[in-house]
């Protein structure tokens, strides 16, 4: 570790916002608050953001929103599907592992990918390979293995992979 | 607060209740472990985010501004709760938990876990 680092106004820019953000929710906007929430937004980073590990930025931030948005629609059509296959008979049920080949690498998007593949289409992410190349998958209903593998991959890894440019 | 929007806070908390409770049936009624994971971190999700809603709703009228609160109680849900079910998941798979016979792709688990334990290859 370099022993002394370039002062930056906003190490955290992000996080800076999202502090403030949170802060305003809790105190209902009042305006000794927001004043209150830029400081510790401001402040906090800085003694914070040398312990912190070098990790990958969002770079295409609109890009987030339309992927939340998204990912809240697969939620709620994720969990219709759920509740149709607890609703039925387990004789129908044709529980399944899979493994996705991965191609993003990086600490953050992976943990936000496994967490999209855990919240939707009736797949929960199990196990991680050692390599980061492959993970492991529980599918609560399968029908075509390829067709997923494809529209997990298609459909939260590739937006993904844009939005961190990596 | 006008009716409409009581209908609204009312069907919002009962779709919220019901979906918790398919959740429920599910953790009770399917077969193995796995599946079992399944019901409970998805209805939690949706279910949760019903009632926050109908709640975000009823306050907002009551204290007369809006009122944010509960977006920060579902942000931290929807952070948790798949955290929790690959934790579930990944014990159940090293300690090599009971799965139904219909399992298709049980190598899978066997290599996720044989990849962890090397010794026992």
């Amino acid at each position: 570790m370099d022993k002394v680092r370039k002062f930056v106004w906003f190490p955290t820019p992000y996080h800076s916002v999202l502090l403030w953000l949170v802060w305003q929710i809790l105190h209902d906007f009042s305006r000794g608050h927001m004043v209150l929430g830029a400081i510790f937004a401001i402040v906090i980073p800085w003694i914070v953001a040398p312990l912190s590990e070098e990790s990958a930025v969002a770079k295409k931030p609109i890009k987030v929103l339309s992927y939340t948005f998204r990912l809240l629609i697969d939620i709620a059509v994720s969990n219709y599907d759920v509740a149709k296959r607890v609703l039925q008979s387990n004789r129908n049920l044709k529980p399944a592992f899979i493994a996705v080949p991965l191609d993003i690498k990086e600490p953050v998007p992976l943990t936000i990918f496994t967490s999209s593949v855990s919240l939707t289409p009736g797949t929960v992410s199990v196990e991680l390979s050692e390599d980061r190349k492959w993970l492991y998958v529980h599918v609560l209903h399968l029908e075509d293995e390829q067709a997923l593998i494809e529209l997990i991959k298609a459909r939260y890894e590739a937006p993904l992979k844009e939005i961190f440019g990596c | 607060m006008t009716v409409f929007l009581e209908v609204v806070v009312s069907a919002l908390l009962v779709f919220g209740a019901v979906v918790m409770l398919i959740g429920s049936i599910g953790l009770a009624k399917l077969p193995d472990y796995f599946t079992r994971l399944h019901a409970p971190t998805k209805a939690s999700t949706l279910g949760v985010a019903c009632i926050l809603v109908a709640s975000m709703i009823f306050f907002s009228i009551q204290l007369g501004h809006v009122n944010l609160k509960e977006v920060l109680i579902s942000m931290f849900l929807l952070i948790t709760a798949p955290v929790a079910a690959h934790m579930l998941g990944k014990a159940g798979l090293h300690y090599k938990v009971k799965m139904t016979d219909s399992t298709q792709n049980q190598h899978l688990a066997k290599k996720a876990y044989l990849q962890q334990h090397p010794e026992e290859k």
